[in-house]
């Protein structure tokens, strides 16, 4: 018989006690575990969807005092000379050390044509790097997927009194307007949008680029490195970050870490409460118990060492239990939690060794006082027979 | 040579804005082996001097000198100590811990000797066997009659082999019979040469003991 068999058979012998109180903890665990686990997991698709939400890195050639007036840069009118990228040169962005950050390289080509008597901007583009880019764009029709497809920005429809499945011809050329993009708000709305390829050869441009937006993804990567990363591989190209939208996303996740890091705390607080209250209602339901240990002779810090070494046994089994639960719960709510799409469950060693640690640390540090109580009862008080 | 040397003991309880004097400077010597009786009525301070000469509640005033110790100026946690080493208690309501087996709750005052297992179970069972329980040394508290529960209460009070044994209405909660059958354990107790104190409500018990200490009123009224 030492003071631990005394803490053990305690704890094996009033299971009801003790399976409310690791339930109250493995509850708080698993609660925490799962907002954690769920953070970490939706973190990168959240990041992902964000990033692919628009640009953030802008490529274009560099100017000699020449404006454009696209995606943040001047045009001055729809004739200009000015210089162009080689589409080719855009296969170097491969090379660059965080190329797996970057999620999508949309490259275009600008130029001014004459449809139905009017002078219109005409925007060569690839559609399907295009609408990853820009997730917020609604089309009326099917996007183009042949050759001789377009599609009008909605102003652009309106002047030239265009609707979806009606041709038109550019320079001798016959097109069919597949597709009328809802008004944006911003330049879109005046363009003509053909295919890169078909683009550049309208507008004589075969094999060059105007201007290339590039979504990267910020993950572990801080968006300046890949900006001189990719100003290194293109000598001849002004790369440049649109930093508000940079910092605009990482706030919105830091946003949504903090918010998670909140709930868990708060969880971590009321399991602690739970812990203290059980604790303290054990402490004073054994106050008789505790004043016979003292009587024969224990001291203080042997009732404190009895009481703790409860709590730190509840408090490893609420941990290993929480975790898998926590795990479990995350596992059932992330397809909910992800849209319906194919998000991997972050299994990491830190939460489970933190759950554990959390779960310990918790149950310990409440049950400081219940213990430190206990040590000072009176055992005379505490035996009233006495 | 006294086992316990009382003197000019005194307790005061607060009680509202009223100091209630529980002891009113008692002075009482025991003897080695000696096996005294404490009696008197509700609220005469018996229990109050028990707790006193067990080494549990601080006196307001005066001395307890137990085996030549002054155990009331022993510092910090050496009071305990002195609890582990010399002295042995039977509580009324036997106070057993209700989720320890008979021989674990006997083991209890073991649990903080340093003492090999096997030497605290053999002990155990020793003491067990003494108070006639040795083949009921796994049950747990609920599965014991009162009397075994209390044969389990001086089992663990003399485990340690205290030099005083205190004991509080031992037989308060048993009936006539087995309080014959406790009181004959504590007699032969004694008569192996154990220093037993008892409070006790019943005169019956008194005359199992050497002497009988009467108190009233806070003060030692008789010592016969």
């Amino acid at each position: 018989m030492k003071l631990h068999n005394i803490s053990f058979n305690n704890l094996r012998r009033r299971k009801a006690k003790m399976a409310f109180l690791t339930t109250g903890l493995v509850v708080g665990i698993a609660t925490i575990v799962t907002l954690v686990t769920l953070t970490k997991s939706m973190s990168g698709d959240i990041e992902r969807k964000m990033d692919e939400f628009g640009a953030n890195i802008l490529i274009t050639p560099q100017q000699n005092g020449l404006a454009m007036n696209y995606g943040g840069i001047s045009l001055g009118g729809v004739t200009f000379d000015q210089q162009e990228l080689l589409e080719s040169d855009l296969e170097r962005l491969d090379t660059i050390k965080n190329r797996q950050n970057i999620s999508a390289v949309a490259p275009k080509v600008l130029g001014g044509v004459q449809v139905a008597g009017r002078q219109v901007l005409l925007i060569g583009v690839n559609f399907d790097k295009e609408l990853k880019i820009k997730q917020w764009w609604k089309l009326f029709g099917e996007a183009p997927k042949a050759a001789h497809e377009l599609m009008l920005g909605s102003e652009a429809a309106r002047v030239l009194n265009i609707m979806t499945g009606d041709p038109l011809e550019i320079k001798g050329e016959r097109f069919t307007v597949t597709a009328i993009l809802d008004q944006t708000g911003s330049q879109d709305d005046s363009l003509v949008f053909a295919q890169l390829g078909v683009a550049q050869q309208l507008l004589n441009k075969q094999g060059l680029v105007n201007l290339v937006e590039v979504a990267a993804l910020c993950s572990g990567c801080p968006i300046g490195e890949m900006v001189l990363q990719i100003a290194e591989k293109l000598p001849g190209a002004k790369v440049s970050a649109i930093q508000q939208v940079v910092e605009g996303r990482l706030k919105a996740l830091d946003q949504f870490r903090r918010f998670s890091y909140a709930m868990a705390g708060v969880v971590v607080f009321i399991g602690s409460l739970i812990v203290f209250v059980t604790m303290m209602g054990s402490v004073n339901e054994r106050t008789t118990e505790i004043g016979v240990f003292r009587a024969i002779g224990f001291r203080k810090s042997h009732i404190m060492r009895i009481i703790l070494l409860e709590a730190a046994v509840v408090g490893l089994l609420a941990g290993f239990l929480g975790y898998w639960a926590g795990m479990a719960g995350a596992k059932l709510a992330l397809p909910f939690m992800s849209d319906g799409n194919q998000v991997q469950l972050v299994w990491d060693g830190l939460v489970a060794f933190g759950s554990l640690g959390l779960s310990l640390s918790l149950a310990i540090l409440a049950s400081l006082y219940p213990a430190l109580h206990a040590s000072k009862m009176d055992p005379t008080e505490a035996l009233r027979a006495l | 040579m006294a086992m316990i040397e009382v003197r000019d003991l005194t307790k005061n309880y607060a009680s509202g804005e009223e100091t209630v004097e529980a002891l009113r400077g008692v002075d009482i010597s025991i003897a080695e082996g000696e096996f005294v009786t404490i009696m008197g009525q509700s609220g005469s301070g018996k229990s109050t001097l028990l707790s006193i000469l067990g080494g549990l509640n601080r006196p307001s005033h005066g001395t307890v000198d137990m085996a030549g110790v002054d155990i009331y100026q022993l510092p910090g946690e050496k009071l305990a100590d002195f609890r582990s080493q010399k002295l042995g208690f039977v509580f009324q309501s036997f106070n057993l811990i209700p989720y320890l087996t008979a021989v674990e709750n006997v083991m209890l005052p073991l649990a903080i000797c340093a003492m090999k297992s096997k030497e605290k179970q053999s002990a155990a069972l020793e003491a067990l066997c003494r108070v006639g329980l040795g083949g009921k040394a796994d049950r747990l508290p609920n599965q014991l009659s009162g009397g075994e529960q209390e044969r389990v209460a001086i089992a663990r009070a003399i485990v340690n082999r205290p030099a005083i044994l205190f004991a509080d209405e031992p037989t308060g909660n048993l009936d006539s019979k087995t309080s014959l059958e406790m009181m004959g354990l504590f007699r032969g107790l004694n008569e192996g040469g154990q220093t037993v104190v008892m409070v006790t409500h019943n005169p019956e018990n008194c005359d199992y003991s050497d002497r009988t200490i009467h108190l009233r009123d806070g003060r030692v009224a008789a010592s016969a």
